[in-house]
This record gives C-alpha cells, structure tokens and sequence, in this order.
C-alpha cells in the first residue's frame, strides 16, 4: 500500500474533477476539494519524510519498469517541492468556499472546483513524474485548467487576460516539447534519470544545447522569468480571489521545479555554467526582474496587480539563486519557493477576503482606506506578510534572502548584495503604500466593522502566521532546501 | 550532407516559424489560435518525421523483416493532438466569451473598449 502513494498523490485529486462534474453539487464539490487536498497533503508529508530517512522513492506506473514504462520518481527536491503544493492547496481549500460563491455564478461553481482540483494534479504530476513527455502532459492540464480557473473571473478583462496566458503558456509548453524532442532524438529515452546518463555519451552537442535553449524560454514562459512575465499580472489581477491565491503560490513554483531538474539533474551542470554565459545571463534577468517588477509595483494602482508585479520581482529573487549556483544560493532558492508561496498565499488570501467586502469588483491602493479599522484582523495580517515580502528579520522571506546574499558573497559578487538591500528597499516601499491606505487614511463615520468570514480569515491568518513560524523555526524550510540543493550539486562537483 | 534529407526538418522550421508570426503579428483572436495551431503541428512533424526508417516496416515482429520504424513518436504525438485540441478548444470557447462580453474579436478594439472602461 505505502509504495502506492506517489500515484494516489496524483490519482487522488485528478479522480476528484471528474466525480464533482458528475455530481453537479457545489457543496459535495467543496467537500471533495477540500478531502483531496487534506489528503495530498499528509501523502506529500509522507513522501517527504521517507526521503528524508532513505533516499529517492521509485514508482513503476502500471508495473512496467523504467525506463520503458513512466516512472514516478520523489527525491529531496520533488519531495519539498509537493510539500509547498499540497500544503498552499489545503490552506486553499477551506478557504474558496465563501470566496467562490460571492464571485462565481452558483451553476457554475462545481466546475471552478473541478478545475481546481486539476489544477493540483497537474502540479503534483509535474513534481512526481520522472518522465520529461509525461511532465508536459501534466504541466498541460495544470495550463488549462488554470486557464479556465482565471476566466472565470468576475470582470470581463479575465477573459482577455486568459487568452493572453493561454496563448503564451502554450507557446512555452510547445517549446518545451520541442526541447524534448530533440533531447529523445538524441538519446532515445524519455525517462530523466536514464536521459541523464546518456546525454554524457552524446558527442553532437549541437542539438543538446538547442534543446536546452528550447527548455530554457519555454519553461522561462511558464515560470514569468524577465521579460516573459507579460502573462502575469493580468492573469493574478483578473482571476478569481482563490485561483489568483492558488496559481500565485504554486504554479510558478512548479516551473522553477522544472528548470532545476533540467539544468541539474538531466544536463551536465558543468558546461551549462562553465562554457556558456548562464550564469550572466540569469543574473542579469533576475536583476531586471527585481528592479523594475518592484518600481512598477511601487507606481500600481490595482492592489492585486501590485502584488502580482511583486511576484514577478520574487521570481527574481529565486532565479538569481539558481544563476549564482552554489550550496548557500540553491538553498536560498529552493527556501524562497517555499516562503514566497507562503507569504504571496497569504496575501492573496486576504485580499480575497478584502474583495469579498468591497462594493466594486477591483480593488485600488485608495480603496483599502480605511481597512484598519473596517477589517483590522484582515490589515494586520497584511502587515505581517508585507513585512515578510520586504525580508524583515523574523519573518520567512528574511531566512530565504539571506542565504542569497550568502549565496552572492561566495562567488565574491559583492554588488549584488547591495541590489538584494536596495530592491528589499523598493518593497518597503510598495508594501508601505498598502499599510499607509489602510491605517492612516480613510475617515472615522464610514468605516463600520466588517471583518472578512470566519472560514476565509482563520486559513488567511494561518498562512500569515506561517510567514512568522518559517522566520524561526528554519528546520523544515531551510533543512528541506539544503537537502535539496546538495542533491542538485553533487553532480556537479 | 544533403538537403533531401534534412527536408523534414525544414518543413518543421517552415511551420514552427510560420506559425509563430502569425501568432505574433495578427490582430485577429482567431487568426491568433491558427498560428497557434500550426505551430503545434511543427512540433508533431518533429516528433513523427525521424521516427520513420527508410525502408521499415510497422514494428510488428515477422519473418523476412529485420528493420522496423520507431512506434513511440507516433503515440507520443496522438497524445499531443489530444493536448493540442484541447488547448484549441478552450482557446475557441475563451473567444467566443470575449465575443460575447466585447463584442468584437480585435485585439485593438478589445484594448480600445477597455481603456474607455477608465482603466
């Protein structure tokens, strides 16, 4: 039965769409999301703890062993990163009961929940597989379903901005296969670990280098790395509250996933970052990112396109660990995954419950006036997850930024230390926009106490205090990431 | 080195980049989804074209045959049109949606429509 577990974190959810469709009832439909996503979570707990005492976990699909048959593969990095998944999907779930019904019509609300839960599949298969043309079909249904999730937004702008990401999404997969493609051409094996070990027979690299290139950009798409981040703040802008609190933790997290097991489990690490300028290049992009994803967020109106632009920098944060590459920057990375999803959760949960309250279906820097004193539970959280965005000491995003900074003096980058101080600044700045609107602005007479419901602020406050909880206790966050950062370099050293 | 037998390739490149332009230079939301779509097809030729041996046979074992062409591509790609019809469908149906609530499917006229909104 245990061995069975990395399927069923897959099954489980992906059996879930189809049941809630056939059902048609919006409360069986949450009943089964939320069940699902407990589940996935104590399986993903699971998994990772067996990694933790004994290595990678192997699982033949259907019996038919790798690597002919698809292989589903848990190690130290898949296994933190279905943690991150599973663990935002719980706190979600409970949470997208009273957020759905106030913004999605009530015949259609069953199939937000269907997507939803294959949304989660898709994400977990895309971590649980060891199966590069496998992984595209479960990064596509995680696509599309998170198409339709931001279409069913309320404005009809998430209609637009769905086709944009649709269209920019599946140019990023299509690219992706592409680089498949030629990666099977020249080794004649889909499995990754057995693609691995072939690719140090090829001699033509030709092919091998266009096919990372392929990888590269495609995956560059899915994860918004500078200046593929079109897509983003639109999608999060226009999307339902919960999708945009989902997608925003996890969806991009998934793609990091994708582009460390390419470059450090599947290509040989060492030309990557030797012979070619990988390593300028990703410094450079996630330099850009950092800056001026934060100086427009710091000039935005629409708070969740500020937000969303603040991922974008986030993202920077976490590529510039991977373009630095050693031990200290990988775990800084891989912890940032982790922390950011908790922290950009946090607050696109409670934005949702701010959204819930609010006469229109946006909401400005100028609408929050006020929010202290009308929803001051919902402020305070905010603040306490700002203060994790900016990197206060004592807070999650803290812990992850200093072990970049770690990260950037071994390679003796000591400018680089001063952009992570300086852009630390610009969110000060974005941040303090949205706690100046709602504690020091707005008058006494019209804020009456409408704090947002129980269900939706108990889960938005257990993130934020999460943000909090992964500032101290660094056990989990920290000592997950380093595992996984040491089993993404031993290979190349 | 001849130019015959890499013409697969180029047929690839040919619609890869076809497609592209077309998805980046139209205006049109459909027109869009076509280029879409031949450019997924690109990614099918590249897939199937080397799968197939000059002189292979179906891989089915048999007496009197010794080469046979490569079946993984083949059910590779049936995946991929599976993937490709859905994206092109849900592709349609966000179009039609945006029909309906702008009535237009012109880029430049939905982005007219919406800087009239005030935003």
């Amino acid at each position: 039965m245990l061995e069975h577990l990395l399927a069923l974190q897959v099954v489980l959810p992906m059996m879930a769409a189809p049941l809630i469709v056939l059902v048609r009832n919006r409360d069986f439909a949450w009943l089964a999301t939320t069940a699902v996503s407990y589940a996935c979570l104590v399986i993903a707990i699971a998994l990772f703890s067996r990694v933790a005492e004994s290595g990678p976990l192997s699982y033949a699909l259907g019996s038919w062993p790798p690597p002919w048959g698809i292989e589903y593969r848990v190690d130290a990095l898949s296994g933190f990163v279905l943690v991150l998944v599973s663990l935002t999907a719980a706190f979600v779930a409970p949470y997208a009961q009273r957020s759905i019904a106030a913004e999605v019509a009530p015949d259609r609300q069953y199939l937000m929940y269907a997507m939803y839960c294959l949304c989660l599949a898709g994400l977990l298969g895309i971590t649980v597989t060891g199966d590069a043309f496998n992984l595209f079909v479960f990064l596509e249904i995680s696509s599309l379903s998170t198409y339709v999730l931001i279409a069913l937004g309320t404005r009809r702008k998430a209609l637009v901005a769905a086709y944009q990401y649709m269209l920019m999404g599946t140019v990023g997969a299509t690219l992706y296969v592409i680089g498949v493609g030629l990666l099977y051409l020249m080794t004649g094996t889909l499995n990754l670990g057995d693609m691995a070990q072939r690719l140090q027979a090829v001699d033509e690299l030709r092919p091998v280098l266009a096919a990372l290139a392929f990888i590269t950009v495609g995956i560059g798409l899915k994860l918004a790395l500078f200046p593929l981040h079109q897509w983003l703040p639109n999608a999060y802008a226009y999307a339902p509250s919960m999708a945009t609190a989902f997608i925003a933790a996890t969806a991009t997290k998934v793609s990091v996933y994708v582009l460390l097991r390419f470059y450090f489990t599947v290509f040989d690490p060492a030309p990557i970052f030797e012979r070619l300028p990988t390593r300028e290049v990703f410094i450079a992009l996630s330099v850009a990112a950092m800056v001026t994803a934060s100086l427009i967020a710091v000039f935005e109106q629409d708070v969740k396109r500020l937000f969303a632009y603040s991922s974008v920098a986030q993202i920077g944060y976490i590529t510039l660990g991977i373009g630095l590459e050693n031990q200290a920057s990988l775990t800084g990375s891989i912890t940032h995954l982790l922390n950011h999803g908790v922290t950009k959760g946090a607050i696109f949960v409670l934005l949702g419950g701010v959204v819930l309250r609010a006469a229109t279906p946006g909401v400005t820097v100028a609408g929050l006036a006020g929010l202290a004193r009308r929803m001051p539970l919902t402020a305070f959280g905010l603040v306490i997850a700002g203060l994790s965005l900016i990197g206060v000491p004592g807070t999650a995003g803290f812990v992850s930024k200093w072990y970049l900074i770690l990260g950037a003096i071994e390679r003796g980058l000591w400018w680089l230390v001063l952009v992570i101080v300086a852009t630390s600044l610009i969110a000060v700045a974005y941040v303090w926009r949205v706690v100046e609107a709602a504690y020091f602005r707005g008058s006494e007479e019209e804020s009456r106490r409408a704090e947002a419901p129980a269900g939706m602020l108990v889960a938005a406050l257990a993130m934020a205090a999460l943000c909090v909880y992964f500032g101290f206790d660094t056990s989990f966050s920290v000592g997950g990431a380093a595992d996984a950062a040491e089993f993404l370099l031993r290979g190349t050293r | 080195m001849n130019t015959a037998a890499y013409l697969g390739y180029w047929f690839t490149i040919f619609l890869m980049v076809g497609g592209l332009y077309i998805l980046i230079a139209r205006g049109n939301l459909l027109k869009k989804l076509i280029g879409l779509a031949v450019f997924q097809t690109s990614v099918y030729l590249l897939y199937v074209a080397p799968g197939k041996l000059i002189g292979g046979t179906a891989p089915i074992v048999a007496e009197g045959f010794t080469r046979y062409s490569n079946p993984l591509p083949h059910v590779l790609i049936l995946t991929a049109i599976v993937v490709g019809v859905a994206t092109l469908a849900l592709g349609l149906a966000i179009t039609v949606r945006i029909r309906e609530a702008y009535g237009t499917v012109e880029e430049d006229e939905i982005l007219e429509r919406d800087r009239a909104d005030g935003e």
